[in-house]
C-alpha cells in the first residue's frame, strides 16, 4: 500500500467495476488505499474496507448482473467521502424469492454499513438502481 | 484474494476446519461447500479455526451462521477460534458472539465443544 501523504486539498477517486463477486477485493483493497492516503487508523481503514464491500456485495445480490458499479471516493482534510451507485435496475426481491434467511444476512450488511460508518444515507430504488453515500470522518486516532 | 480450507479429523468425533485468507461475497461458496460436506457425512461437532482469516463480511459471517443452524438441529455445535482483533469486533458489534462460542485457542475451542 502506498505511504500516507498529506492531503492538502479536496481529491476525488473513481472507479468502476464490474458488477459480479470477484471484483469486490479490488473495490476494497482501492478505498483502503485511498484510506491510507488520508492516515485513517488500521482501525478504520477496515471499518472502510467492509464497509465499500458491503456495499457492493448488496449490489451484485440485487441487480442485473450486466451494470457496472461506480464508487467515488472524496477526500477532504478531515473524512472521507465515498459514494457506491449502480444504474441497473434491481430484481426485486419477491422476484428473486430470497429466503428468511437471505434476507436477514442482507439486513446484516446494511447493519454493518450502518456500524462501521458515521455517516449514512442509502436509497435503493427497483427503477434506479442504488445510491449510496457513506462518510468516515477522521477521528484523529491514528 | 483467495481463501484456503483445509478438514480435519480430531479426537471426539469432531473435525476442525481451517480456513485461511479472505471470507467474501466471492470466497464463501466455497467455505459454505466445505462446512455442507462435512456436515452431510454426519458431523455435527465442528471447530473453525480463523486464525489465518484476514477479512470477513456478512456472506460469510452467513454461511458460519448456516453452519451452525445445521448442526444444531443435530444436537451439535459449531466453536469458532479467533485471535484476530478486527474479526472480534466483527463478530461482537454483530452480536455472534452470543450465538458462537469464540476462543483464542483450538485446544479451548475443542474442550469446550457440547
Amino acid at each position: 500500500m502506498n505511504q500516507p501523504v498529506e492531503i492538502t486539498a479536496e481529491d476525488l477517486v473513481e472507479l468502476r467495476i464490474p458488477c459480479r463477486a470477484e471484483w469486490v477485493a479490488l473495490a476494497r483493497l482501492a478505498v483502503a488505499a485511498v484510506a491510507n492516503r488520508l492516515r485513517f487508523s488500521i482501525e478504520d481503514i477496515e471499518d472502510v474496507k467492509l464497509a465499500v464491500a458491503e456495499a457492493c456485495t448488496a449490489v451484485i445480490q440485487h441487480a442485473n448482473h450486466g451494470e457496472a458499479i461506480a464508487l467515488t471516493c472524496e477526500t477532504s482534510l478531515d473524512a472521507l467521502r465515498i459514494r457506491v451507485r449502480d444504474a441497473g435496475r434491481h430484481v426485486g426481491d419477491r422476484a428473486r424469492s430470497i429466503d428468511l434467511d437471505e434476507a436477514r444476512i442482507a439486513g446484516l450488511g446494511v447493519f454493518l454499513i450502518r456500524t462501521l460508518m458515521d455517516e449514512v444515507t442509502y436509497d435503493v430504488d427497483p427503477e434506479t438502481g442504488t445510491d449510496l453515500v457513506m462518510v468516515k470522518r477522521l477521528h484523529g486516532n491514528h | 484474494m483467495d481463501i484456503k480450507v483445509n478438514v480435519r479429523e480430531a479426537p471426539g468425533d469432531c473435525y476442525v476446519v481451517d480456513l485461511s485468507g479472505e471470507i467474501d461475497v466471492y470466497t464463501s461458496p466455497k467455505v459454505k461447500d466445505a462446512i455442507g460436506e462435512i456436515i452431510d457425512r454426519g458431523v455435527y461437532h465442528l471447530v473453525i479455526n480463523l486464525e489465518k482469516v484476514r477479512y470477513i463480511d456478512s456472506t460469510g459471517l452467513g454461511v458460519l451462521i448456516g453452519g451452525l443452524k445445521r448442526v444444531r438441529e443435530h444436537g451439535g455445535s459449531v466453536n469458532l477460534v479467533c485471535t484476530n482483533p478486527q474479526i472480534k469486533k466483527i463478530f461482537d458489534i454483530t452480536g455472534l458472539v452470543k450465538i458462537f462460542g469464540i476462543f483464542e485457542s483450538e485446544d479451548a475451542a475443542m474442550k469446550a465443544l457440547v
